[in-house]
């Protein structure tokens, strides 16, 4: 199964296995990751599932929507060039593992 | 900090208030009771993407199933509260057990305004609120080819996009002239109407459900005398807040439990958060429906409760997915505010701003995040935007200069 790994602002790393096609907001929330919100339920509406994603784990992802791209400007924490929002980014096909720091601030 | 709190109701306000309680530092004993049976969960996706698939979609909860033992938040569901007496700090639930309280939140949020017109009781017509609503919808809209959607509000279009998007033929009927009328300027109202229209809606304004004759089908009477037959009939009517128990324990409620900027009721052992709260703020009421108020105000709520007073005073957001369309609204604006539009509706991506005597109060964009998230950061920052500034540059470049005091 994909997985995910969360790194926290304080270092810890939890790693969640996910099904095919499950996002990193889902994952997190579901597995009561911190520091994950996901107030709009997936929606791209309210960029509190800010993650930032590890470089080298770049090249699988999604492309960043129009949408997420002008969302991701509502971030509480900075944002970077490595920022998503979580719920949309889905794992699965080529994607089978990601690695994500959680910023220390969502709302 | 060791007080017992208990939070009636464990929607996105009550669960969120528990969750910031214990990131506060509260140690005392946290309490969330709701009438539901089953874990809390996100209620937006239900109007949405959960009636939008033919696919059994996942229902979202709004914790991990064992955050709440980790944070000792005791979770009671299927319990409802019954009786509250203020002078005691009891409340009753259902099931006869008294708990005590140093501080009561009612969290209750609010329910559907029932359809009450001749034929309404057929289990064919439904309101959309509740997962278990969501659910009984889903499996009737399998199969189902004609569907009449009373009332033009958030949830009814929503619904309405998202019966369209399956190939239902969709009819709206919805008594007042304008669509939205409660929630956005009447230009992008008249936008709404036409896009909806245009993806092949029939949307009938000024004229309500008279009553349906239930037959093998319904056939649904309108106010304007005109007839129209349906498998199914969905109505979104507008809610009323939950306030029974409240007023029954002699709270002062009107359109929804009167609080203060401090989000607390008349006792002060007592307090609303949420869809439920009506909060005073500068010689006006709110009172609004939504989830980021509802998580918000929460926010705030625990910040007072953990001995730091704070007013509530979180700029409003909303969110609506119509369709193919996002509406996102930054702030609140009134009937009597001017409207300015930026960018070309025949795009289908552009903004209109609201303003009041002269100043910037809110922002409707449409397939515009990035509009969007200039706007809550410039009414967040209370700066004075003018028309003039608006007509030289954009919310984005406006939002990233240096800002001016209001």
């Amino acid at each position: 199964m994909p997985t995910i790994t969360f790194e926290q602002p304080n270092g810890t790393a939890t790693d969640v296995e996910v099904a095919e096609g499950g996002n990193i907001m889902r994952a997190a929330v579901t597995n009561g990751i911190a520091g994950i919100v996901g107030e709009c339920g997936g929606q791209a509406m309210c960029a509190t599932c800010h993650v930032y994603v590890n470089p080298e784990d770049a090249a699988g992802l999604p492309e960043l929507s129009e949408d997420e791209d002008e969302m991701l400007d509502c971030t509480t924490a900075e944002r970077t060039a490595n920022s998503r929002l979580g719920c949309q980014v889905s794992l699965g096909g080529a994607l089978q593992s990601i690695r994500v720091a959680v910023p220390s601030e969502q709302v | 900090m060791n007080e017992s709190i208990l939070i009636i109701g464990a929607g996105h306000a009550g669960v969120q208030l528990a969750e910031t309680l214990r990131e506060h530092g509260h140690a005392g004993a946290i309490t969330l009771v709701d009438q539901g049976a089953q874990q809390p969960y996100q209620r937006p996706p239900l109007s949405k993407d959960f009636v939008a698939s033919a696919q059994e979609p996942e229902v979202l909860p709004l914790r991990s199933e064992d955050f709440y033992a980790q944070q000792r938040i005791e979770l009671l569901t299927g319990a409802r509260a019954t009786a509250v007496d203020r002078a005691a700090r009891t409340v009753t639930l259902s099931d006869g057990q008294q708990r005590g309280y140093d501080r009561l939140v009612f969290a209750t949020g609010a329910r559907n305004r029932v359809l009450s017109c001749p034929g309404a009781e057929d289990p064919r017509v439904i309101g959309l609120r509740t997962l278990q609503d969501a659910e009984i919808l889903r499996r009737q809209l399998d199969g189902a080819q004609r569907v009449v959607v009373a009332g033009a509000g958030f949830i009814g279009l929503e619904f309405a996009a998202s019966a369209r998007a399956r190939g239902i033929d969709v009819t709206v009927l919805h008594s007042a002239p304008r669509v939205l009328n409660r929630s956005v300027s009447a230009q992008l109202s008249n936008w709404f109407t036409q896009a909806h229209r245009g993806d092949g809606i029939e949307l009938r304004l000024g004229e309500g459900v008279q009553s349906i004759d239930v037959q093998e089908d319904l056939l649904v009477q309108s106010s304007a005398g005109e007839s129209c037959r349906a498998d199914l009939v969905v109505y979104g009517i507008g809610v009323l807040p939950n306030i029974e128990l409240a007023e029954a324990s002699g709270l002062e409620c009107e359109n929804g439990i009167l609080v203060d900027a401090a989000l607390r009721t008349s006792d002060e052992r007592v307090y609303a958060v949420g869809d439920c709260a009506n909060v005073g703020r500068d010689g006006t009421r709110v009172r609004l429906e939504s989830v980021q108020n509802a998580a918000d105000q929460a926010r705030s709520l625990a910040r007072t409760l953990c001995g730091e007073p704070t007013a509530y005073s979180e700029i409003a957001w909303f969110w609506s997915i119509q369709g193919r369309h996002r509406l996102q609204i930054a702030g609140l604006a009134e009937p009597t505010d001017s409207s300015v539009l930026l960018g070309d509706p025949g795009s289908e991506k552009f903004s209109i701003a609201r303003l009041r005597d002269g100043q910037l109060v809110a922002v409707e964009s449409i397939n515009r995040p990035a509009d969007h998230a200039a706007a809550r950061k410039l009414l967040a920052r209370g700066e004075r935007i003018t028309e003039a500034m608006l007509a030289g540059a954009s919310l984005k470049d406006l939002a990233n200069a240096a800002p001016v005091a209001a």
